[in-house]
């Protein structure tokens, strides 16, 4: 059927190229497409750009060497506030930054999405933001007020790797959590849009309740990855919590001679149905507490 | 009441960051100002807006750490998405905790050091340079220190303040509204000339001497400068009540009484 978009992760992560901008959908350690990630960490990718607000997503691909250059607005585990191999990639100077508000970041993949060069705003005027980033320009309104605004430049993604609850094989995806991010927005900045999913269905037939439950349409997806535990050890509500004690093992590796080697080593060079296996399998994760915050 | 802890007392000066805002968002990141904005919104001001941390509005401040059979009482929506609008808007009292702050109330949150090759890497500049610019800000010092309170300007401005050299011609400032500094010595306002800063109520026991040593730029001392007072019976049973796991002894290094003992 010309409309079946399932595939395998590698053969998602074949379609990529070295020196891609990639975005990569959820916030900090929540609903990441991790499984996504753990195959680009098994490829030879190289140089990428990585747009992200920045969980482990962004630490990995620090640690492997893919990161050219990082687009973001923070990097962080929440309960870990400060994410080690971020955290050693920025403090050596192995990346290039563009470092950029919150919203500003938000600004830049909406612009994208709509075909826009910038969007204005008032964020990131009198701050470091701009001066770090000097092909960030402002704008003066051509109103009688005559405000000067930044001019928030389109985030433009060659690709968007997101992570969903429930997908089918024609592309359409439902998300369940409590918040559902910005993940339309990374689909909608994308030239490709490949979606890791805990559930895969044939063909969706909702009720009306579950329908509103769906974020982006179905046009803007590439490809369509089944993917469970896909997010682990990140936070995937209502299925399951982040894995705490995961996250204190490669906190630590990270303090440890050739801790990042042994990580890949045992977690990540094995293959993905290795790694569910390693971490305890599905059951544990379906049974991984959800935060209370 | 001799059990009151600084932690304690740091609360409830928080919660007077809030009086008086009208009904705006109430955003206290991390322990003690989410605690300080609860309390707000059980005593003094019970119009704000409060959500459960994660995605929701609720009417009732939600207490910290696991809950047991507690249930969240929701009133409404509150996603990032919607914290952005909210911000941009201007409906919010954000309180959070910097890395570096300097005399202008500019904040740091992105890096320590070199831009380039920072000595340490902190979080990245987050919301700061939206929320600074867009609605009411206090900040949070848990351990008041020249290395917080820096001589210069912060090493990479992710707040904006009141330092006019960053403002070109045409930039609207209107909306910059920095409010209280609450720290482990003292209660700091942007209310000297030009904003400067001052000190506005010491902690029991601290003198302003003290606080002017742990400040990398010259404080001044606000008109009737006193002592910050120490939570009431009411406010400690409200503040237990919403910290049942004493989160908030976790916070400061011993979780030193109010009042140094002598």
């Amino acid at each position: 059927m010309a409309l079946d978009k399932q595939l395998s992760a590698a053969a998602a992560v074949a379609q990529l190229r070295s020196g891609m901008t990639l975005g990569i959908g959820g916030w900090g350690p929540r609903r990441k497409p991790m499984s996504l990630v753990r195959e680009i960490l098994r490829s030879d990718l190289k140089d990428l750009t990585v747009v992200s607000y920045g969980g482990p997503d962004v630490g990995m691909l620090c640690a492997a060497g893919k990161v050219k250059k990082l687009v973001f607005p923070f990097v962080t585990l929440d309960a870990i506030p400060l994410e080690p191999y971020y955290r050693k990639a920025r403090e050596s100077g192995a990346i290039e930054v563009m470092e950029l508000d919150e919203g500003m970041y938000e600004w830049g993949l909406r612009a994208a999405g709509m075909r826009m060069s910038f969007l204005p705003t008032r964020v990131g005027l009198a701050t470091d933001v701009l001066a770090k980033n000097p092909s960030i320009k402002t704008i003066a309104s051509p109103y009688a007020d005559g405000e000067v605004y930044v001019a928030m430049p389109a985030l433009k993604l060659d690709a968007a790797l997101l992570h969903v609850n429930e997908a089918d094989r024609l592309g359409n995806t439902l998300v369940c959590g409590a918040d559902t991010f910005f993940d339309h927005l990374y689909a909608r900045a994308a030239g490709h849009c490949y979606v890791s999913t805990e559930v895969l269905r044939e063909r969706f037939e909702l009720d009306a309740e579950t329908a509103k439950l769906n974020p982006f349409e179905r046009y803007l997806v590439t490809g369509v990855v089944h993917a469970p535990g896909g997010a682990h050890p990140t936070y995937m509500g209502p299925d399951y919590g982040w894995d705490m004690e995961h996250f204190k093992r490669y906190n630590a590796s990270a303090g440890e001679e050739g801790g990042w080697r042994q990580y890949v080593e045992e977690f990540v060079a094995p293959g993905e149905a290795e790694y569910l296996a390693r971490v305890g399998g599905a059951e544990k994760i379906s049974k991984l507490k959800l935060p209370v915050f | 009441m001799t059990d009151v802890t600084l932690a304690e007392l740091m609360i409830v000066a928080a919660s007077e960051a809030w009086r008086d805002n009208g009904e705006v968002l109430a955003s206290g990141i991390t322990t003690i100002p989410r605690l300080g904005a609860s309390l707000a919104k059980l005593t003094h001001s019970p119009e704000l807006l409060m959500t459960d941390s994660e995605a929701f509005l609720v009417s009732e401040p939600v207490p910290l750490g696991p809950r047991g059979d507690y249930k969240p009482r929701y009133e409404g929506y509150m996603s990032f998405d919607r914290v952005f609008e909210c911000v941009w808007g201007g409906k919010r009292h954000a309180m959070i905790g910097p890395t570096q702050i300097d005399r202008w109330g500019q904040t740091n949150l992105s890096a320590v050091g070199d831009y380039a090759k920072p000595k340490s890497a902190v979080l990245g500049v987050r919301g700061l340079p939206g929320n600074s610019i867009c609605h009411i800000n206090s900040l949070f010092v848990p351990n008041h220190g020249p290395r917080v309170f820096v001589g210069g300007e912060v090493d990479m401005v992710s707040g904006v303040g009141y330092k006019p050299e960053r403002w070109g011609p045409g930039m609207k400032r209107d909306y910059v509204d920095l409010r209280l500094i609450v720290t482990d010595l003292c209660v700091l306002d942007f209310g000297g000339p030009d904003h400067a800063i001052r000190v506005k109520s010491l902690h029991p026991g601290v003198g302003f001497e003290q606080v002017q040593a742990a400040t990398g730029f010259p404080l001044l001392q606000a008109e009737g400068m006193g002592e910050t007072p120490l939570p009431t019976a009411e406010q400690l049973a409200i503040i237990r009540r919403l910290d049942p796991h004493n989160l908030r002894g976790a916070v400061l290094k011993n979780n030193p009484p109010a009042r140094k003992a002598a």
